[in-house]
């Protein structure tokens, strides 16, 4: 068991972004909620899942909706509560912990917060090891974990139970109610057992998180280059460093796509790299050549300060590096690329490891 | 020669300085005083000074413009704040993050008479999430009576209605009393609770420091029978009524920057340009977008609190006249960040000094005449290549304020002004406008009031041209209420937002609308 005190937030937080793959949403109202937790309950209680008794209960859970409306509407100190107290009258078993179904963005923090109010350990581990689009997009799915029950509620003490048929329906269930209660729902989903999680999850991901935050932190202060604690603690490959010459955005069916030109610099002058964006960074290309592919995780980090730069916030000018590491090897199997390789995002090409690239 | 006059005044960290401009905007005097701790002493001074100058017909004098540093000091140095009682209204939505969470200990004992989350708030397409808490919000205003000077008022969603902020000012007002300050989130940031609600927090705590510097400056203007009118600078290089300012007074926060880049383009003519400010010890280079100052993404701390409000956006680099050369034959020079800053008439190799700084390379180079020699041959070296590497990181930050293709022209303000090139990479051409060294007071002096928008509007059967002129109206209204001249107020600038992930009829509109000054 690890703990995680106030004073670690910001490492997680930063690790949470980069493992955001440009997406995830804002990390600092995660930060605030999970800070006033640790304040009134104790630090966070960090748990592997080979310390949980096999029967003991891990439910994934996270927030759904638009990041915009989380930054009005920060959270309910008992939302957790809430989930957990709907998901009782469902299901019998204990509950042991409480898993993030999503690491990257402000879905690493949130969950936490709620671990520490209901007095319960946080899993090491989640449900993509990066941030996705869906809530069906999650590791649990490929390993054949049903999504049911599920339950989702919203700051007042509406709690609705859903027995959906597969992930794909659950998605479009909790994304149209979370519509209809002001754009931000927190979802349980995929309750499964500690022995089953062991093979369901992308593991170790909250302390990798940290770790990626501090040595992002140390290597920034020294003034060093935080592109290489990512090369050591993700396989990580950098594919560009240069200075973002153009941007584009536009919204389709809620998401944003879009795409950025980053030009490079000295090492990497005369070369280009070109971006391509649905809410997370999915494609990067060299002129024709794919450099990386969703869902190997690609991250565009500020070549000054280090910090991952959401793709919202990427602006002609920024002096950026482009990173790839691999993701998590339940993402390469036929089932994990029908649901979140390149095809499942519109692309008419196949996926190719980012090792076997060029 | 005749018509009215105006005074523009900026203080800022080093010097305060002061211009008079007449009707047609010719600059009749000019000053510059170096600024005083409690602020007041140096508007006094550089005002005394432009007001003595022979070529300034007090009895002309009809406005003073003043852009000013007293807001961003008081909180910094815990001085003259107000006791404030914060009331959110985001019961449940909002009760996971406490207000004030994370401020530093110290400064919310001093500001905060006492916190309270009252149930109320409003969801991102208007409607409400609970009924507002009126009972609720009455009993904490009892308890907090007699302890609180001002009131922040701040409710979930206030950016898209009002009304649950508006109804509890009314209960404020019932309650405590009339004449109690009352500062209400949606007229002072835009989306993101904490950070907005943390801007009205601070704005309340800070309603007595405008009246103070205000007060200096009106009885330094009485002791020349002087009785103009008077405005404030503002964060987006615009100005706003004393009124407005009094109310208004975290607005006022990042009027600095603002105001240098509205003076150089002013100065050169120029709407659309690259402004670099280069001073003693530092750079800061900005954007002029449609005469205003480009504003900033990112969140902007104070003292330590994120707020909500936008500054303009500014690449800061440690490179200023006084940059102090080091390093030996055929290794890489260190450029600053250290800086001989005042002693440069003492330190620097062309005052007979023994310190090489950038400003001995720029008179190397025939950039710069100052000084009472040359540097000697053995400096030649490190100089030259201190330059070269000077130049380069201007050219890099230029290139990064940039946030856009094509060719522009960089006009250079400020002490160090000589020392940038006269050429770069992606600048059409690099200008040097007269009287640059008072740029930012001539910013104040000849800025435009301005009302701005951003909010995010639910899409009726009018569809997009409807909010969208609604936000224009709002915008021009808000414009006029600042002081703008109601039927000479221009909208300058529009932006939509898409929201990710809500595939519902809801935009996010920004607008800006601005103007000269009314006669009212």
């Amino acid at each position: 068991m690890t703990l995680i005190e106030a004073a670690d937030l910001p490492a997680l937080a930063r690790g949470c972004s980069v493992l955001g793959a440009g997406g995830g949403g804002d990390t600092q109202t995660g930060v605030l909620a999970v800070g006033q937790a640790i304040e009134q309950f104790g630090p966070v209680r960090v748990v592997d899942l080979d310390e949980l008794p096999d029967d003991g209960l891990v439910i994934p859970c996270g927030l759904v909706g638009a990041p915009m409306v989380a930054l009005e509407k920060v959270g309910s100190a008992t939302e957790g509560e809430q989930l957990l107290a709907g998901l009782g009258k469902l299901i019998g078993g204990t509950v042991v912990a409480l898993m993030p179904l999503e690491i990257g963005g402000s879905n690493g923090l949130r969950p936490i917060g709620w671990a520490v109010r209901a007095g319960l350990p946080i899993a090491d581990a989640d449900g993509m090891g990066r941030a996705f689009p869906k809530v069906s997009q999650v590791t649990m799915e490929i390993a054949g974990v049903d999504p049911s029950p599920s339950v989702l509620t919203e700051e007042r003490s509406n709690l609705v139970a859903i027995w959906a048929q597969d992930g794909e329906s659950l998605e479009r269930i909790a994304r149209a109610l979370s519509i209809e209660f002001g754009g931000r729902v927190a979802l349980a989903e995929y309750p499964m057992t500690a022995a089953q999680a062991r093979a369901a999850t992308a593991r170790g991901s909250i302390t990798l998180a940290v770790r990626i935050g501090r040595a992002m932190a140390a290597r920034t202060h020294a003034s060093g280059d935080p592109i290489q604690a990512l090369e050591r603690e993700l396989d990580a490959r950098r594919l560009i460093e240069g200075r973002i010459v153009d941007v584009e955005r536009r919204m389709a069916a809620g998401f944003v796509r879009g795409a950025a030109l980053i030009e490079g610099l000295r090492a990497d002058s005369g070369r280009a790299v070109r971006l391509e964006i649905q809410n997370e960074n999915l494609v990067a290309l060299e002129g024709d050549t794919v450099r990386a592919m969703v869902p190997d995780v690609i991250v565009v980090l500020d070549s000054h300060s280090g910090e991952a730069i959401h793709t919202e916030r990427l602006r002609y000018g920024q002096r950026v590096t482009v990173a790839a590491f691999p993701c998590n090897p339940i993402w390469r199997t036929p089932r994990g690329l029908t649901l979140t390789g390149p095809r499942a995002f519109g692309y008419e090409f196949d996926y190719v490891p980012l090792e076997q690239l060029q | 020669m005749n018509g009215h006059l105006r005074v523009g005044i900026d203080v800022g960290g080093t010097n305060t300085d002061a211009v008079v401009l007449d009707q047609s905007d010719r600059l009749l005097a000019k000053a510059k005083r170096p600024t005083t701790a409690d602020v007041t002493g140096g508007i006094k001074a550089a005002l005394d000074a432009v007001l003595a100058d022979p070529a300034v017909d007090q009895g002309r004098l009809t406005h003073v413009m003043l852009g000013t540093t007293h807001a961003t000091n008081a909180v910094i140095e815990r001085r003259n704040l107000k006791r404030v009682a914060v009331v959110r209204i985001g019961a449940p939505s909002t009760t996971a993050v406490r207000p004030l969470f994370g401020w530093p200990a110290d400064l919310r004992a001093i500001v905060s008479a006492g916190e309270r989350i009252i149930a109320g708030g409003i969801e991102y397409d208007g409607r409400e999430i609970v009924p507002l808490d009126r009972d609720d919000l009455s009993r904490f205003l009892d308890s907090v009576a007699g302890e609180a000077d001002g009131v922040a008022i701040s409710s979930v969603f206030a950016p898209v209605s009002a009304r649950h902020e508006l109804e509890a000012e009314q209960i404020v007002r019932r309650v405590i009393g009339e004449h109690v300050h009352v500062s209400l989130s949606h007229e002072i940031g835009s989306l993101g609770l904490i950070a907005r609600e943390n801007a009205t927090t601070l704005n309340a705590a800070l309603v007595g420091v405008t009246a103070e510097v205000t007060a200096a400056l009106d009885a330094a203007l009485e002791a020349h029978g002087m009785h103009p009118a008077t405005f404030l600078a503002q964060n987006d290089g615009t100005l706003m009524a004393l009124g407005y300012a009094l109310r208004y007074p975290v607005l006022t926060i990042g009027s600095g920057p603002a105001n240098s880049i509205r003076g150089a383009a002013f100065l050169s003519g120029a709407d659309d340009a690259l402004i670099a400010d280069i001073g003693g010890t530092s750079t800061d280079i900005g954007v002029l977008v449609n005469g205003f100052p480009r504003e900033s993404s990112a969140a902007v701390e104070i003292g330590g609190i994120r707020t909500s409000l936008r500054m303009p956006d500014l690449v800061a680099i440690g490179l200023g006249g006084g940059s102090v050369l080091s390093g030996r034959d055929g290794q890489s020079v260190q450029l600053g960040p250290a800086s001989v800053g005042y002693s440069l008439s003492e330190r620097a190799l062309v005052f007979g000094g023994d310190t090489p700084t950038l400003t001995d390379a720029a008179v190397l180079a025939g950039r710069a005449r100052i000084g009472s020699m040359m540097p000697g041959e053995d400096a030649h070296e490190l100089l030259g290549r201190g330059l070269e590497q000077a130049d380069a990181m201007l050219a890099d930050a230029v290139d990064m304020a940039k946030g856009r293709k094509g060719e522009r022209p960089l006009i250079v303000v400020g002490g160090g002004a000589v020392l940038a090139p006269d050429r770069l990479p992606g600048i059409s051409e690099v200008i040097r406008p007269p009287h640059h060294d008072v740029a930012n007071a001539i910013g104040a002096a000849i800025a435009s009031v301005s009302g701005q928008v951003d909010r995010v509007f639910h899409l009726g059967e009018g569809g997009r041209p409807a909010v969208l002129e609604e936000a224009r109206s709002l915008a021009r209204a808000q414009a006029v209420r600042a002081g703008a001249d109601a039927d000479a107020v221009e909208i300058v600038e529009v932006e939509e937002l898409p929201l990710a992930y809500l595939n519902a009829p809801a935009i996010r509109i920004r607008v800006k609308a601005a103007g000269p000054l009314g006669s009212g």
